[in-house]
């Protein structure tokens, strides 16, 4: 028995140091880092963020590789927390020695991560949206910038007649900045500001806030809130009478998946801006979702975040073989000179200031938990990581340094 | 909207908030006066709860689903509670801190297996179409003033608990046993008292009253792994507040709390009220650290 133990433990010893050994020694593949949160709270919307990303690098195997070699992944677990995503990119950059890596969700994630991509001359593809208000030339900022989601959800807002608006948020970063730039512009196109709350994070209590809504009467409320407090805040807002048909709410942090777990019966009738919806049409998306389907099981559904995930998989394995290399300033470069490509959120571009030139739409949330494209920007809009009202004096140009 | 209206909407909220703390912390307060446990999967019991619902609108949709899993989770949870005592609770009676990281770590199996069985993202529990109503008020001073029949549910429901629990332990056997080994353990179980038995009951009684609380916290927030968490902070606070395991010291604590909320929100933002709150409540147990209603009881000196 303990020989049989013993035997099997080698043998496992073996077949691991094996596994590690072959593509450290193989000449024909580039190593790339994912680095998502497996564990933690944000395991919910980094996982499926991580197999898309996995998606995008089978699919790019499949037909090859890039430059002739096979891409490697080296996947690993940020764990919810800013710290170790610092911690682990170092690990990836420097014992890996990954060629570039895909990965963070969270501000505070990505924020951790800066210091460690510019002092090792690294680059990564950050795929979420998020508050603008920062520009290094060594992230690729895929996610949308505040004029590419928030302030079209505005103006959007605007065209309908919405003239008096509350705004509702959790209380961190991401709301707080967003909710800036939105009361900057809310002032300077003559609109009234009804009002302006913040719950902690997590909070589930709506009763003062809906209080406030009801006094205030205002047309439209445009909410930050994250995660579950969305639930309690949408059954609340029922219970008081004010269903999304009643009072309508635009919402920014609620995607296909967030709207498949939350009910799409509490939901429907909501607003939401993004770059994508899984409803787009076109046969790269149809492609894209097909696929992911294929590989993750029909019942799953895919989102904005997802799919920028994937889509910086391909534009830096198009980039990598443009510039010939996989230096990562040489490929920054490339990706920039790449101009328009073909994806499944239509036409995209990386800008100079390594922002995405993107459109955005808004969708209303339908019963069946998809969204219906009600309005899209007519055509790309250009990244402004600063904006001009809320920063004056503040711009991103065109990096040269690394 | 008149401003009279919006006050009395507020005080209205700040029961409404008070009577979701009461039934958090029920069950709380009785375990903890009676045994000085301190469970920490509590929250728990409240998540439980909550997905019994689920279940149970599963198998008994339509509009009584929700009064068909009200007793359904008093009885799932109170069973499970029961276990809990016997396997854990029971064994680490005389080491308080133990018991202490015993719930604490039953609490985290709680939330794995809710996690492996229903996925981590919750699942869905609607409020039955006939509390979708709300009461408004359209002319005179109380003009703009709503009243949401969901809350009054609520509070309909945690006023009904409160008093059959008070009437079970003021009013028949098992509550004068029950009150008997609060005050003095030992002379209680010299006459005769099995207060292995009561203590049991008591438990069991507790967190099948979190269950029960669980499914109408279903009605206003998320079912979720982790909800529990979100409410077992408040309920703590509203247990020591009231003065350890008092019932009337409890509710009164929950209505202060639930006011004084609702009240500084009509000035400040609910972060900001969260603080006072807590600032409000270390003054409080400053001036008066026994609680709103001291509890006198021989069980702790002996």
């Amino acid at each position: 028995m303990t020989m049989r133990k013993l035997g099997l433990a080698a043998a496992l010893l073996a077949s691991t140091a094996l596994g590690l050994a072959a593509p450290a020694h193989a000449e024909g593949t580039v190593k790339v880092g994912v680095l998502q949160s497996l564990s933690g709270t944000m395991a919910i919307s980094e996982v499926p963020l991580e197999d898309a990303e996995l998606l995008a690098i089978d699919q790019l195997n499949a037909k090859g590789g890039v430059l002739g070699k096979k891409i490697v992944p080296v996947v690993e677990d940020g764990a919810s927390d800013p710290a170790i995503f610092a911690q682990k990119a170092t690990k990836l950059l420097q014992q890996d020695k990954v060629v570039t890596v895909f990965g963070g969700w969270t501000s505070a994630s990505r924020k951790a991560m800066l210091p460690v991509f510019q002092r090792l001359h690294g680059l990564l593809w950050y795929p979420v949206q998020f508050e603008g208000n920062e520009c290094s030339p060594n992230i690729m900022y895929s996610g949308a910038q505040p004029n590419q989601q928030a302030l079209p959800a505005l103006e959007w807002a605007e065209k309908q007649g919405y003239k008096k608006i509350f705004l509702v948020g959790s209380d961190y970063v991401y709301p707080r900045t967003a909710n800036l730039i939105l009361k900057k512009h809310i002032k300077h196109d003559g609109l009234t500001l009804s009002g302006e709350e913040y719950v902690p994070l997590g909070g589930t209590d709506f009763s003062s806030i809906i209080a406030e809504i009801q006094r205030t009467k205002p047309d439209i409320i445009i909410n930050t809130l994250n995660g579950d407090s969305n639930v309690s805040f949408f059954k609340q807002m029922a219970a008081a009478g004010m269903t999304p048909d009643k009072m309508p709410v635009m919402s920014f942090s609620i995607a296909e998946p967030e709207a498949k777990a939350m009910g799409p019966s509490l939901l429907a009738g909501s607003y939401t801006s993004w770059n994508y919806f899984q409803s787009l049409p076109g046969k790269m998306n149809a492609d894209f979702v097909a696929a992911y389907k294929a590989k993750y099981g029909k019942d799953s559904v895919v989102d904005d975040p997802m799919v920028h995930g994937y889509e910086d998989v391909m534009i830096w394995a198009k980039a990598a073989e443009k510039a010939g290399s996989f230096d990562p300033k040489k490929v920054r470069n490339a990706a920039i000179a790449l101009g328009f490509v073909d994806s499944p959120l239509g036409e995209v571009k990386f800008d100079p200031n390594q922002s995405m030139v993107q459109k955005a739409y808004i969708g209303e949330l339908q019963p069946d938990g998809q969204f219906k494209i009600i309005w899209s920007s007519p055509k790309p809009i250009k990244p402004q990581p600063y904006d001009p009202l809320t920063f004056p004096g503040k711009t991103c140009g065109a990096h040269s340094n690394f | 909207m008149h401003e009279t209206a919006f006050l009395i909407g507020q005080i209205f909220n700040g029961f409404s908030v008070a009577s979701l703390f009461i039934m958090a912390a029920l069950g709380l307060a009785l375990s903890f006066g009676l045994m000085r446990v301190i469970n920490m999967a509590h929250g728990e019991m409240l998540m439980l709860g909550g997905y019994l619902a689920y279940l149970t609108l599963l198998v008994v949709p339509g509009p009584l689903g929700i009064l068909v899993a009200m007793p359904v989770a008093f009885i799932g949870a109170a069973l499970l509670g029961a276990v809990l005592e016997l396997t854990v609770i029971h064994r680490l009676s005389a080491r308080p801190l133990d018991t202490l990281l015993a719930t604490w770590g039953v609490s985290l199996i709680l939330q794995q297996a809710a996690r492996n069985l229903f996925g981590a993202i919750g699942v869905q529990v609607v409020a039955p179409s006939w509390l979708n109503h709300t009461i408004s008020f359209s002319t005179g001073i109380l003009s703009g003033l709503t009243l949401p029949d969901t809350r009054l549910f609520i509070l309909a429901v945690a006023a009904l608990i409160l008093g059959g629990v008070a009437l079970l332990i003021n009013k028949t056997r098992l509550g004068l046993y029950v009150r008997a080994v609060n005050q003095d353990r030992p002379i209680a179980a010299a006459l005769g008292v099995n207060a292995r038995l009561i203590d049991l009951c008591v438990f069991a009684l507790g967190t099948g009253v979190a269950g029960l609380a669980g499914v109408i916290l279903a009605l206003l927030g998320p079912v979720t792994p982790t909800v529990g968490q979100s409410y077992i902070v408040p309920a703590f606070l509203v247990v020591i507040l009231g003065g350890l395991g008092s019932l009337v010291g409890t509710t009164i604590a929950s209505i202060m709390v639930g006011l004084f909320t609702a009240l500084i929100e009509i000035y400040v933002d609910v972060s900001v009220a969260q603080v006072l709150l807590l600032a409000f409540v270390i003054l409080f147990i400053q001036i008066r650290p026994q609680g709103v209603i001291a509890v006198r009881s021989r069980a702790l000196e002996g």
